[in-house]
């Protein structure tokens, strides 16, 4: 296996910057059309909220409504305090206060 | 003479806003960096290996399931390289979202800012762009910082990977999603946001369950862009 690891991971590497390159490969001719530039608006919500619901519903790995959900409890407290404050700082340490003393006392 | 002070000024505001937002989203780019170097040492690769990956590669989840198929006798180059774009097809839907700005950048900026774009820098400069415009210094700040700190933190897991307890189980990584949260909310204003956001969690929340690996990300973002593309335009034709 030892010989083998720098070119898998310069493999991986050329793979990842093509993902990350493509689409302005792909625009760079023609610009990008009106009606996708519209669409596109609404990736940054879609793409937050497809990485934080599953993060909290399923920290495990499967569907954890429960009480015991730690994630769970402390996203609840973090998104409340995210609306009523619109204070970053305060929601992370509030939200990291919560999931600590839950992981490491309660729970 | 003004004029040039007022840059100044603006560079150095500007930094100082990549430190502050950048300082809760390394909170959680930490814990996932120790752990990405301690998995690694665990897999048998060496201190070199594992860094390097991260500085080449730069993409956490998929560096977890390379190291796990590494370490599970799966030495195969195709297979790996070919999970790994996989994995990574996510950067394309960012890729196109913020192309709008990059592209009006020389080409050697693009290239560059193109290899720093992961899921929590693309979620910070989405959101500073929308609210006070893009900044291609705003850009390389966040890019590099967040870039060292994963070196850094994948270096310091592969160096101490035997004396670090699991820093996923004191549920330090629920500092993304917190981070992400702060980012979100302000967004739900208005209703198409609100069923963008729920088409969106709903399709993440069936894919994370039946589907393998992280397609759920992709299959949501897309189905929720795609609905709140429609609902944009049959609004706009009713007026």
């Amino acid at each position: 296996m030892k010989s083998s690891v720098i070119p898998i991971i310069l493999g991986m590497a050329a793979a990842t910057y093509l993902t990350r390159i493509g689409a302005q490969l792909i625009f760079s001719h023609a610009g990008i059309p009106a009606w996708l530039e519209r669409w596109l608006k609404h990736v940054p919500t879609a793409f937050l909220t497809a990485l934080i619901v599953p993060a909290l519903l399923l920290p495990q790995g499967y569907l954890d409504l429960s009480l015991n959900n730690s994630y769970l409890l402390a996203g609840i407290v973090a998104a409340f305090t995210a609306y009523k404050t619109k204070n970053v700082l305060l929601t992370i340490v509030l939200g990291m206060g919560v999931i600590i003393t839950l992981n490491k006392l309660v729970l | 003479m003004e004029k040039t002070m007022t840059q100044q000024l603006q560079k150095t505001n500007v930094w100082r806003e990549v430190l502050q937002t950048c300082l809760p989203m390394s909170a959680g780019y930490i814990p996932f960096g120790l752990t990405c170097g301690i998995m690694g040492r665990t897999a048998g690769l060496s201190i070199f290996e594992v860094t390097f990956m991260s500085a080449a590669v730069y993409a956490g989840a998929s560096q977890f399931i390379a190291i796990g198929m590494l370490s599970s006798g799966v030495a195969s180059w195709g297979l790996i390289v070919m999970t790994t774009f996989l994995v990574n097809l996510r950067h394309l839907l960012m890729g196109a979202s913020l192309a709008p700005y990059h592209l009006k950048l020389p080409r050697p900026l693009q290239y560059l800012l193109a290899f720093g774009l992961t899921d929590e820098s693309y979620a910070l400069i989405a959101s500073r762009s929308e609210e006070r415009g893009y900044d291609a210094t705003y850009n390389l700040g966040v890019n590099s910082l967040l870039y060292l700190i994963w070196i850094l933190a994948t270096l310091l897991g592969a160096l101490f990977y035997q004396s670090i307890p699991d820093p996923l189980e004191w549920g330090i990584d629920f500092a993304l999603p917190a981070t992400f949260l702060t980012l979100l909310i302000p967004r739900l204003a208005d209703r198409t946001a609100l069923i963008v956001a729920l088409v969106s969690a709903l399709c993440a929340v069936l894919g994370a369950l039946y589907l393998p690996g992280s397609w759920y990300i992709i299959i949501a973002a897309v189905a929720a862009t795609l609905v709140g593309g429609l609902m944009e335009r049959s609004s706009s034709n009713e007026e």
